[in-house]
């Protein structure tokens, strides 16, 4: 792993090192060579950590004083927000971190796709990643049941109901999810034990995600391989990490204006009734993170098929490194695909649109059309783009110049312009 | 690598991680604070009880703020006794006069000063109270004499409410 | 740089994104001045004690307010009653306690530690009172309605005659800002429905507003220390951030290259 041997200075470093390598490991991370051309994009990688350590701390610190079961749960949650010290502050920051924490992740992928990360040699780390966000997805779901307001009463119902579309056995597994013939009791505990386990899973992933990638390391705005270590390459300490942590601040800045200023904003308001299994609220919504796929499920007429769309959806995604023939990592270089990255970004913000509004009429329609351009972007534009496209010739590092002569570092930075 | 001679520490990296620090100080403290009783339990704080049906001789136990509290309305003559105890005798010096407020009414917390266990009623050495946990002797005044408890019994903030109630906390 | 606003830019564009999505269901609600938005919106102490008024003297006969403590009347923050005025408020509520050394529960008055009594039992009895609908729990009642504290202002002042063509059943009202302008609840504020202690003339906007501020600290008690917290932490992360900046800068001139 190491990419070369590294000598404690002291006597007592060198005995304990060679007996556990932790201070390798350090010199590690210290020194992994960094090419020097990434841009902010590639700072939401360390946004990630500390967005899932945030919720991890701030989840334990809530688990202290919840309750989970039905009758006490929303009371719990109550307590935390009235009586506990700093309960509200902990509880706001666990809520909204939720929130954050799906944006990060949405522009960390979206920057894999413009830039190519997911192609070889990265192919591993892309489809860990993938399994982080459903691992997120499956995760954040069952957090927002635990408050046991109208909304993840509810909510519960409609996502564990998408298994009932499984032919033959869909009840059967629905009811065992539930534990009962109904969202209850057993389900809140189980959710609760999950939602508690599966932290611990991302982190575990997580650290596979950065040991693949430490392998051939970062790709960059250029997407050329770069020699390492050398004058292309910085240490990740102090270069790449003040950069992280500037970066970090500025994010943290957004998310400190939503947990103390609008602390409910990307919620829903019916959460805030407790849970009734007589009485669904008027528009159920999902929280904004998922409301594309939810968009996607909703489009399909049939329930079967509705449920296999979304699924395909996410899972389509760990096919990406293979539906892409480019040899060609950076969009930068890449002139069509770079035209069709951003009719997709645009294809799933209208999905995530619409998969807010009710679905009927002209929603439905555009619901639907969306829907399809998703499936026909990674289906078909991508595979045939790979061997049509007439791309721009790439230069021989990301320092040096090109065969024609214009000073490569100020083109490079010209192109991955985003507009 | 085409670095630089690395500067020297400057201000500006001192002031950045000085500020820094106050900063991870600042949000470590509620995670700490989120464990401290919190305003439900405080308010919680006092407790009344009735201890009209109390006979001489006798104690009652109630609980408050989650720990047992002995109520021992005393009789002359353990009065008495509490009173002729030597000082020098004593391993934490208390007088009983300053642990009884009326001497009828001996008020304490039932937790053994050692390591938190209930002492039993009416058992040791000196008639007055005895821990089962590790062999710790009380008098009638609730004062340690023998065993492992470092001081006496505590003695909660109480008072009387009127002759029938006293208010503990 | 370029890139940082860029980001922001993007950032900012789908949190807007998300908001047109939450907002487009509103219809138009009547809007008042609020003094606890902003940031450093505070509560008007003036109008929390006679929310809680209006709360005791008109909406506390139907509607519970459970997760609430007399003990909260008196804490910063809140209507900063004294303490002495919040355990003769408490005293006046009777709360079932026990059991006692005889094994039989017993009635006392409510003290500073106990919840807001309920006016009914439980939810059945709530329903079986006010002709089968449930008056809701008024602790988080401003953040359980989408529009919040506009919303419940707007639906206590939205009483009106029903259009043509609407006929109502007997005990429903119109009101023209509930959700399907169908209310059991007959309109619950008329000009001087209470008098203020402290001479403020009791119309019913007034009042309304009084008591939905109330409403709104009772689901949101700690919202003033809220405000006060977050603009020290933006304003500490703004100075951390520059600070930040500037090292960066001095870090990453060592190998001439642009951050």
């Amino acid at each position: 792993m190491s990419d070369h041997e590294y000598v404690p200075s002291s006597k007592f470093g060198k005995w304990f090192n060679d007996r556990l390598p932790l201070l390798s490991l350090a010199s590690h991370l210290t020194d992994y060579p960094t090419p020097k051309n990434l841009n902010y994009w590639w700072t939401f990688g360390g946004i990630l950590t500390f967005c899932l350590i945030t919720q991890i701390v701030t989840g334990l610190t809530l688990a202290m004083h919840y309750i989970a079961h039905a009758d006490m749960a929303f009371e719990s949650v109550e307590h935390i927000m009235r009586d506990v010290n700093y309960g509200w502050l902990i509880r706001y920051i666990h809520a909204n971190g939720a929130s954050m924490f799906f944006l990060a992740v949405y522009i960390h992928i979206f920057r894999s796709l413009f830039y190519g990360s997911y192609k070889s040699p990265r192919e591993i780390i892309w489809i860990i990643g993938i399994i982080i966000y459903l691992l997120m997805m499956a995760a954040a779901f069952m957090g927002y049941v635990l408050p046991w307001g109208q909304m993840s009463f509810w909510g519960a119902t409609v996502i564990t109901n998408l298994f009932s579309a499984i032919p033959l056995v869909g009840e059967g597994i629905v009811n065992w999810l539930w534990g009962g013939y109904s969202v209850d009791n057993p389900t809140l505990t189980r959710f609760f034990t999950l939602h508690y386990l599966i932290p611990f899973l991302i982190l575990g992933l997580v650290v596979l995600h950065i040991w693949a990638l430490h392998v051939p390391g970062n790709n960059n705005p250029v997407g050329i391989d770069v020699k390492k270590p050398s004058k292309d390459t910085v240490p990740f300490h102090p270069y790449i990490v003040i950069k992280d942590a500037f970066a970090l601040l500025m994010f943290m800045i957004v998310f400190a204006f939503f947990v103390f200023y609008s602390p409910n904003i990307l919620g829903h308001a019916d959460n805030y009734i407790e849970a009734n299994p007589m009485v669904t609220p008027a528009h159920i919504v999902p929280e904004w993170y998922l409301l594309p796929f939810y968009a996607i499920l909703r489009s399909v007429p049939d329930k079967l098929m509705g449920v296999v769309a979304m699924l395909s959806a996410i899972l389509i995604l760990a096919a990406l490194p293979w539906l892409d023939t480019s040899k060609i990592r950076s969009a930068v270089f890449r002139p069509l695909y770079k035209q069709f990255y951003w009719i997709l970004v645009v294809d799933v913000l209208v999905l995530g649109y619409v998969g807010a509004m009710p679905a009927e009429g002209l929603y439905l329609l555009i619901a639907r059309v969306a829907t399809a351009y998703y499936f026909i972007h990674f289906l078909i534009i991508l595979p045939i783009l790979g061997f049509k496209e007439k791309t721009i010739p790439l230069p021989l590092s990301i320092t040096e110049p090109v065969l024609g002569g214009m000073p490569i570092a100020s083109a490079v930075k010209k192109k991955e312009s985003l507009n | 690598m085409s670095e630089k001679k690395p500067e020297r520490r400057e201000f500006l990296f001192t002031a950045t991680y000085a500020v820094g620090a106050v900063g991870v100080g600042a949000v470590v403290w509620p995670l700490i604070d989120q464990m401290n009783p919190d305003a439900s339990v405080k308010a919680l704080a006092s407790t009344e009880v009735d201890v009209s049906s109390v006979q001489p001789g006798k104690t009652i136990t109630v609980l408050w703020r989650g720990k047992p509290v002995f109520i021992k309305r005393r009789t002359p003559d353990e009065v008495a006794e509490a009173r002729a105890v030597k000082m020098e005798d004593l391993k934490d010096p208390q007088k009983d006069e300053d642990r009884a407020k009326d001497p009828e009414w001996l008020v304490m917390l039932g937790v053994c000063t050692h390591l938190g266990c209930v002492p039993l009623n009416d058992k040791g050495d000196y008639n007055g109270w005895f821990c089962p946990c590790h062999g710790s002797h009380y008098d009638i005044s609730g004062r340690i004499r023998k065993g492992p408890a470092p001081t006496n019994m505590e003695v909660p903030k109480y008072e009387f409410v009127n002759t029938n109630t006293i208010k503990i906390g | 740089m370029k890139n940082i606003l860029k980001i922001s830019y993007s950032i900012i564009f789908l949190l807007a994104a998300t908001l047109a999505v939450n907002a487009a269901e509103k219809v138009d609600l009547l809007k008042t001045d609020w003094s606890f938005k902003g940031l450093f919106g505070k509560f008007d102490r003036g109008a929390l004690q006679r929310g809680y008024q209006v709360y005791s003297e008109v909406c506390a006969g139907c509607h519970s307010m459970k997760y609430v403590s007399y003990r909260n009347l008196s804490e910063p923050g809140g209507p900063e009653f004294s303490e002495e005025q919040a355990k003769t408020i408490a005293a006046n509520f009777e709360v079932t306690d026990g059991p006692n050394n005889d094994g039989e529960m017993f009635v006392r008055p409510a003290k500073l530690s106990d919840k807001f009594v309920m006016p009914f039992e439980n939810v059945k009895a709530a329903q079986a009172a006010n002709g089968g609908a449930y008056p809701p729990d008024m602790s988080v009642l401003a953040k359980a309605r989408s529009g919040g504290v506009d919303y419940i202002y707007s639906v206590l002042l939205g009483y009106e005659d029903p259009p043509s063509g609407v006929t109502l059943d007997d005990g429903v009202y119109y009101n023209k800002y509930m959700y399907g302008n169908k209310i059991k609840m007959s309109q619950p504020l008329m000009d001087n429905a209470v008098e203020y202690s402290d001479g403020t003339k009791a119309s019913e906007e007034q009042m309304a507003k009084d008591v939905t501020t109330f409403l709104m600290w009772a689901a949101e008690p700690h919202l003033e220390s809220r405000h006060k917290m977050g603009f020290k932490a933006i304003l500490y992360l703004i100075i951390l951030t520059i600070l930040v900046y500037f090292s960066m800068k001095k870090i990453w001139s060592r190998i001439e290259s642009e951050v």
